[in-house]
């Protein structure tokens, strides 16, 4: 059985440690703070200017100043720490974070990433994510496998506008876990979501891939 | 010299004119200069290039300036929430020059320190480095970003004293203290303003020298997504965490 958006939050949590730093990303992404280990520190970051996010406030207690990056009205917690735009991203870029997880519209097997244009759409923009995938130390990508047309989104090149160039460690699909191998080796399937075999996999994955000895 | 001005259209008199470049701090509709955008509105400035992360909503924030077409071009990171804005791109009346945020807020910071550029590793290989200088250090490639300045920077602090010193308040920081560097001129809107020595000068976040012109506002600081939990002992405690 393909992962549900739970179940793929809780897969993307087994990438925390203690002690990390962490920018989630909206959609799937941000549901992964719901399973942060009991006893793990793990400090959230929001690019929009705050270190040790909290949970979405009481109702009656949103406050208009406090907003995480998807422009939701979030808490603070005790050792959060504010700081402008700028401090955001110089901590992102400069490779302070230590993991970004992130949704995707296409990955290719050399770690490219693109996730926030399709054209002839209207484009939004791309936020924080070309920082993002450019400055924190492990891009994991959570999404999944397919489009909503059946169509791989684990691709040999991608073919929608890149946010990133071989930037990607890891894709946590609702089907299965590659690895992206350095300097361009390219995937290597190192994980099957419960019920979902190798034969399927296969058939809805256009990327060229290794399968990881032992995994069946 | 007096920095406390009577209103948002007494501080920027003298400071506005067709074509100027403008830079508007916030993030969303959070901590963003209010009463400063409305009275530029009312001024009626026009073919405006507006800097900011966003482009407000319809009828609120920098959509009252796109609403009477004010606004000839804006570089931002993500415009998502405005119809009106979508109407206007569509329709080619608009144009629009997107920058990763940290670029974004980075170009500032630049233009406001006196760096006229810098390279980094974001954007590298995407469209966003098209056409611009490629330089490769240590072994990886990095794209050159210019420092951005403009003639005008709007905006908004949680207090100040007359001096100008400002003090932010949580998220509502955000683009703020680079803006306020990165302008010719500097209008800061507050909702405190406190006499001088009432601030502790180590908790100062922009120092009085950025500062041109303030003015006391009432922001309604609207809320874009109001997002809560249960309360403990209800069904559904705790849904997602922000």
């Amino acid at each position: 059985m393909p992962r549900t958006r739970e179940q793929l939050a809780e897969r993307a949590a087994k990438e925390l440690q203690d002690g990390f730093y962490v920018n989630l990303g909206i959609g799937i992404p941000t549901l992964v703070a719901n399973y942060i280990p009991d006893g793990m520190t793990v400090t959230l970051q929001s690019e929009n200017g705050m270190l040790g996010m909290g949970p979405f406030p009481y109702e009656g207690e949103e406050d208009a100043d406090l907003i995480n990056a998807g422009k939701q009205t979030i808490t603070e917690i005790p050792e959060s720490a504010y700081f402008s735009s700028a401090d955001s991203f110089a901590m992102i870029r400069g490779g302070h974070i230590n993991l970004s997880i992130l949704g995707a519209m296409e990955v290719a097997e050399n770690g490219d990433i693109a996730n926030w244009m399709i054209p002839g759409k209207l484009v939004k923009g791309m936020g924080g994510a070309m920082d993002l995938v450019a400055g924190v130390k492990r891009v994991v990508v959570v999404m999944d496998h397919a489009n909503k047309h059946g169509q791989s989104k684990v691709l040999k090149e991608c073919s929608l506008p890149l946010t990133g160039t071989a930037v990607v460690s890891r894709i946590i699909t609702d089907l299965c876990v590659f690895d992206v191998k350095p300097d361009g080796a390219g995937l290597e399937l190192i994980e099957l979501a419960e019920g979902v075999t190798l034969d399927e996999v296969a058939a809805k994955t256009e990327a060229s891939y290794t399968v990881k000895a032992g995994v069946a | 010299m007096q920095k406390i001005y009577p209103d948002a259209k007494a501080a920027l008199e003298g400071l506005t004119f067709d074509g100027m470049t403008v830079m508007s701090g916030g993030f969303g509709l959070c901590g963003i200069p209010e009463a400063l955008i409305a009275a530029l509105r009312d001024s009626g400035t026009k073919d405006l290039t507006v800097i900011s992360n966003n482009a407000g909503v319809d009828g609120f924030g920098l959509g009252l300036l796109l609403e009477t077409r004010q606004i000839k071009k804006m570089i931002s990171s993500y415009v998502g929430e405005n119809k009106e804005f979508e109407r206007q791109y569509l329709s080619g009346e608009l144009e629009l020059e997107f920058n990763p945020q940290g670029t974004l807020a980075e170009r500032i910071r630049a233009g406001g320190a006196g760096i006229p550029a810098f390279f980094t590793a974001t954007g590298v290989g995407t469209l966003v480095a098209e056409g611009k200088e490629v330089r490769d250090f240590d072994g990886r490639d990095y794209v050159m970003e210019t420092g951005l300045v403009a003639d005008l920077s709007i905006v908004k602090a949680w207090k100040a004293d007359a001096r100008g010193n400002l003090i932010f308040r949580k998220t509502a920081r955000n683009f703020n203290p680079m803006m306020a560097t990165a302008g010719k001129a500097c209008v800061v809107e507050v909702e405190e303003i406190v006499e001088v020595g009432a601030l502790d000068p180590d908790h100062i976040h922009t120092p009085g020298i950025y500062v041109d012109r303030l003015i006391l506002g009432t922001p309604e600081k609207r809320i874009e997504q109001r997002t809560t939990r249960k309360r403990a002992g209800s069904a559904a405690a705790g849904s997602e965490v922000g």
